[in-house]
């Protein structure tokens, strides 16, 4: 059952389209994700699903009280320095008609409430921001590139808050461009570039659409463009002498027949991954 | 405005807007604490102003010059300068952005700050008032409903202004670069350096279309017992409105 429906969403600024007629569902429940790397028309396009943009033309539909029950955590959004960690989670409460149990909230950030905004490392700042993104007690949580600047240990305290969403029932609709981040935590991903949609699938699925699901890697200083031409290859890429190729379950035969043995050398064989699936579709790395 | 009043949360919003308010020394030392020890330091320490003065009407430069300028330089410091830097940093650092994704709208936050600033003027009108009286002996105003009258259209003339500069200020180091530039002239037309008695005509003339010289001068005139003119009332409400609409109208939240 579709909580958020986009129909042929677009969104321009001046003569900038940010958003190119994006259309996609999030069931409830969910736990949702938008890709794409800077500029691509994430964050313009769960604005617009937020209700703080208004989109150019297409339709949005949110099966929820926008305000009450929509809780969003933006980037760049801070709270005033001298505000404390319970006080602001109070107030935040006290916003909402039917708020979650902010103490309860406060204990699983794992912060003291008597620490000012100000103290706060990053990975605490975005602990604190998913707090006040759920003290409304939503149906759906909006979270924006929640975290982009933060050490590998609080990335994935920040994940265990995520995944903790979706034992609430909370709908989620989670911008990235951490493909780790994605197979992690999505049921289902959106691929976004300039403002288009690339793709929409699980994203197993999206690795085995992409690529078959094989991957390769070798040395060598010989040509590869020829590979590009092989039916069973999806992608080819290179730096310096290490070359990466993904395709079907037989684009090692491919490889193997088309370079010589002799000008080859650490050939592996390796499970592809989403940041290779990525790369196919949008032809950049993510990040 | 009744939207604003009926907002879940509002009370609770202004505790810790107070609060925050509060956990800033200085900004409560130059709102209240400076203009309150310049009253007490220059009003005890140079025995001039503690005699009656001729050109004053034989009132003391205690009466009504000196407390007249304190009320002055606490509304122009917390309309100019506390005011406009604490929302434009609110809108900065996407406080109000945040806020507009819950059920409070950012229009109760600027409520709530032109609410506070507003009570710590009246505060430290009234400890100014009350030190004159305690320690400088001075009368309360006796045209006090006057006095009323001048400090709430000159409060809201200087807030209205304080909003528009906030309004146009493209980020918070701007905003407090302009806030001070504009506070010195203005303090100085309202006679803050030097009384409007003894500015020569063509200057005092031109103070009685500023702001600050048409308040100061009323809050001057109504320490002294007498009736505002109606030329500084009608400047203090033109201003008021002309600063609110053009306020209201460039207004950002983002």
């Amino acid at each position: 059952m579709a909580i958020i429906t986009v129909e042929n969403l677009h969104k321009t600024y001046g003569t900038h389209v940010a958003v190119d007629d994006v259309s996609f569902s999030v069931d409830e429940g969910e736990i949702f994700g938008i890709v794409g790397r800077n500029g691509a028309g994430k964050t313009t396009t769960v604005e617009c699903v937020a209700g703080l943009r208004t989109p150019t033309s297409g339709r949005v539909t949110v099966d929820a009280d926008l305000k009450q029950q929509v809780g969003v955590q933006l980037q760049d959004c801070t709270l005033p320095d001298k505000i404390r960690v319970g006080e602001a989670l109070a107030l935040y409460a006290s916003f909402y008609s039917r708020p979650a149990d902010w103490r309860a909230l406060l204990e699983e950030t794992g912060l003291d409430p008597r620490t000012a905004f100000a103290k706060l490392s990053g990975g605490q700042r975005q602990r604190l921001s998913i707090a006040l993104a759920l003290v409304g007690n939503p149906r759906i949580a909006i979270l924006d590139e929640l975290t982009t600047g933060l050490d590998p240990q609080a990335r994935r305290d920040t994940w265990e808050s995520i995944a903790r969403m979706r034992e609430r029932g909370v709908t989620v609709l989670l911008i990235s461009h951490f493909m780790e981040e994605i197979e992690r935590l999505c049921d289902r991903v959106l691929v976004v570039s300039a403002g288009r949609a690339l793709a929409i699938d699980t994203p197993a699925g999206l690795v085995v659409r992409v690529s078959g699901g094989q991957r390769i890697s070798f040395r060598t200083s010989a040509s590869v463009d020829a590979l590009k031409d092989l039916p069973d290859v999806t992608s080819v890429s290179r730096d310096g002498d290490e070359v990466v190729v993904t395709g079907t379950d037989d684009v090692l035969t491919a490889v193997v027949n088309t370079l010589p043995a002799s000008q080859l050398s650490a050939l592996r064989m390796e499970r592809t991954t989403l940041d290779d699936a990525f790369l196919a579709l949008t032809g950049h790395p993510a990040s | 405005m009744t939207t604003i009043i009926r907002t879940p949360g509002l009370g609770r919003l202004a505790a810790v807007e107070t609060r925050l308010f509060l956990r800033e020394p200085l900004a409560v030392f130059f709102a209240i604490g400076l203009p309150a020890a310049l009253l007490l330091i220059l009003g005890s320490a140079i025995p001039g102003f503690r005699d009656p003065v001729p050109e004053l009407g034989g009132l003391r430069v205690v009466d009504a010059q000196l407390p007249g300028m304190m009320v002055l330089l606490s509304v122009g410091t917390l309309a100019l300068s506390t005011l406009p830097t604490a929302l434009v940093v609110y809108r900065e650092r996407g406080v109000l952005r945040r806020m507009s994704t819950t059920p409070v709208r950012p229009a109760a936050l600027l409520a709530v700050q032109l609410a506070i600033n507003a009570a710590v003027a009246v505060t430290a009108t009234a400890l100014t008032l009350a030190l004159g009286h305690l320690v400088l002996d001075v009368p309360f105003p006796r045209a006090f409903l006057w006095f009323t009258v001048v400090v709430v259209l000159g409060a809201v003339a200087m807030f209205a202004i304080g909003l528009l500069l906030a309004a146009v200020s493209p980020n918070s180091r701007v905003v407090q670069g302009v806030g001070a530039a504009a506070l010195f002239p203005l303090l100085f037309f309202a006679g803050m350096w030097l009384p409007r008695e003894l500015m020569p005509d063509p200057l005092r003339r031109f103070s009685d279309f500023t702001p600050t010289g048409a308040f100061g001068q009323g809050l001057v005139d109504t320490l002294g017992g007498h009736a505002p003119s109606a030329l500084h009332l009608g400047v203090m409400a033109g201003w008021a409105l002309v600063a609110a609409a053009f306020a209201v109208r460039s207004f950002r939240w983002q």
